[in-house]
């Protein structure tokens, strides 16, 4: 969409907001609908589908060999990856990760790998030589903004879902699995566009085009706070963080109902 | 370096293991106008992190189609040297870099009036020469002082710490080694100090929301101190020039009189 037409439905936000109206009638602090799916890949050791709303993502986890890093010799590891597909939003093309995508998924890293959701050590077969690679990659199919959130959803699912595939003589046998994924706890990100001086929950794309500051926030199930990132051009007071602090702690305890 | 399961005091006594107390930074130095061909620069110390900063600006930005017609764009752009930290980095930016100078990007663009600069770029240059934990708030500091030194009107200098958590101890400005510990927390935060407006803030690792409430104020003093360096480091420029320039006044009016004596 040309820049002039975004600009004048980003004028429709604001005016609604100045009333703490938002255009899809939602509560500041509501998500929109969450439906999770899994089994979007047989391949995949674990995969998860999220519709939030109208965005619409994917997850894949592949769990691969590989050696462990020389200052980590009896812990394994896990890597997350995002790729902007053109497929999804007008605006993302193909080509090499551009820092939105980088940033998107090293936030969706730093949810699942601070909060020790996952026994690193677990994921070690022989100290010092083999290890396992937990490939968590996402893929948005439908982008209606909020992937940060969409995505750490997806990839939670996935991890949920994965299976540990067979090692036979020091290689994964295909198809057969010895076991499920241990997770420890349940970390998801919660974000929210500051508009003006409203911070609302999950924005929409046009609210994220209106929206001055991002600030995402991940929570666990037992209450902790594993990561925080704050984006965009504006700047959030004290007081606005640890209400979005608050909030994050709520709904993701709605969110995680889906899973 | 201690193994993983030993047990540490990350603060004995009040002290911690480099000596410092909970809420005293590592030893700060800034200095303003190091590199003659920038419009603005600056050199900054911070325990063993050491920073270069240039700043080119604002100037025409191209390809075209980058421009923004309502405002500047302050391009951040951090790189680590190849020999800042203890393995030899690979020169080519990795994913870490291209985050920081993304956000980085994003917390000065809110200081600086941009407006004021339709079609422009606003190119700040951050080398890191050495590292250990917090070069990014050592960036970002050193960055907003070259952005003043280039002339560039701002709403406020950004100040930048890092603040968190090692051995269960809320502390200001992790070292490595207090970085490496296994339930370390680590905050980078930035603020603009007149109205502590919050413009970086990123966190990892497992904390309560409580214990979120403390860094949160001690980050926000810690920038403070950050300030007050930044502020000094201007001041002793401008405030040298300015001396300077009376100077050279002071002799040419002495030689004006002597002329007219003559």
């Amino acid at each position: 969409m040309e820049p002039v037409l975004w600009a004048l439905k980003t004028d429709k936000v604001k005016a609604a907001l100045k009333e703490e109206k938002r255009l899809d009638d939602r509560a500041l602090d509501a998500y929109r609908d969450i439906e999770v799916s899994n089994e979007v890949s047989k391949n995949a050791e674990g995969s998860a589908r999220v519709r939030l709303g109208k965005t619409d993502v994917i997850a894949g986890v592949k769990m691969i060999l590989g050696t462990p890093y020389p200052d980590s010799p009896g812990e394994g590891t896990i890597s997350v990856g995002a790729e902007l597909h053109p497929m999804a939003f007008s605006e993302y093309e193909f080509g090499p990760p551009k820092p939105d995508a980088i940033e998107v998924s090293r936030v969706v890293d730093r949810c699942i790998r601070e909060s020790k959701t996952l026994n690193f050590k677990d994921l070690c077969i022989k100290e010092g030589e083999q290890i396992w690679i937990c490939f968590i990659d996402l893929y948005p199919l439908n982008d209606d903004g909020n992937l940060f959130d969409a995505f750490s959803i997806a990839g939670l699912a996935a991890l949920i879902d994965t299976k540990i595939p067979k090692i036979e003589d020091d290689k994964i046998v295909k198809g057969e699995y010895s076991g499920k994924l241990k997770l420890a706890r349940q970390p998801l990100l919660s974000t929210f566009a500051k508009i003006g001086n409203t911070v609302v929950l999950d924005p929409t794309m046009v609210e994220q085009k209106a929206q001055d500051a991002r600030f995402s926030v991940a929570t666990t199930d037992d209450n902790y706070l594993c990561a925080f990132q704050k984006g965009g051009f504006g700047g959030f007071t004290g007081a606005e963080i640890d209400s979005c602090i608050d909030i994050a702690t709520k709904a993701s305890k709605m969110v995680r109902k889906k899973l | 370096m201690a193994k993983k399961d030993e047990k540490i005091d990350y603060v004995k006594n009040g002290k911690r293991v480099d000596g410092r107390k909970v809420e005293e930074l590592r030893p700060l130095t800034i200095e303003v106008g190091v590199i003659d061909n920038a419009d603005g620069s600056a050199y900054l110390e911070w325990g063993q992190n050491k920073v270069i900063v240039a700043v080119y600006g604002p100037r025409e930005l191209l390809p075209k189609h980058k421009q923004d017609p309502r405002k500047a764009i302050v391009n951040f752009q951090y790189r680590m040297a190849t020999f800042s930290v203890p393995d030899r980095k690979n020169p080519r930016p990795a994913r870490r870099e291209i985050e920081i100078s993304k956000v980085c990007s994003e917390a000065l663009q809110r200081a600086v009036f941009a407006e004021r600069f339709p079609n422009t770029v606003i190119d700040v240059f951050v080398q890191i020469l050495d590292s250990n934990a917090g070069s990014r708030a050592a960036g970002l500091s050193a960055a907003s002082v070259a952005l003043a030194d280039a002339g560039i009107p701002m709403r406020d200098l950004v100040a930048s710490t890092g603040v968190g958590k090692a051995g269960g101890e809320i502390i200001l400005d992790l070292n490595k080694f207090e970085e490496d510990a296994p339930d370390a927390v680590d905050i980078p935060i930035a603020i603009m100090p007149r109205t502590e407006e919050i413009v970086l803030l990123q966190m990892d690792g497992l904390l309560t929301t409580k214990e979120w409430k403390k860094c949160l104020e001690l980050g926000v003093k810690g920038c403070k101190q950050v300030y007050e360096v930044q502020r000094a480091a201007l001041q002793k420029k401008y405030d040298a020039a300015g001396a300077v320039k009376g100077k050279e006044k002071k002799k040419e009016e002495k030689a004006a009189k002597k002329e007219k004596v003559k």
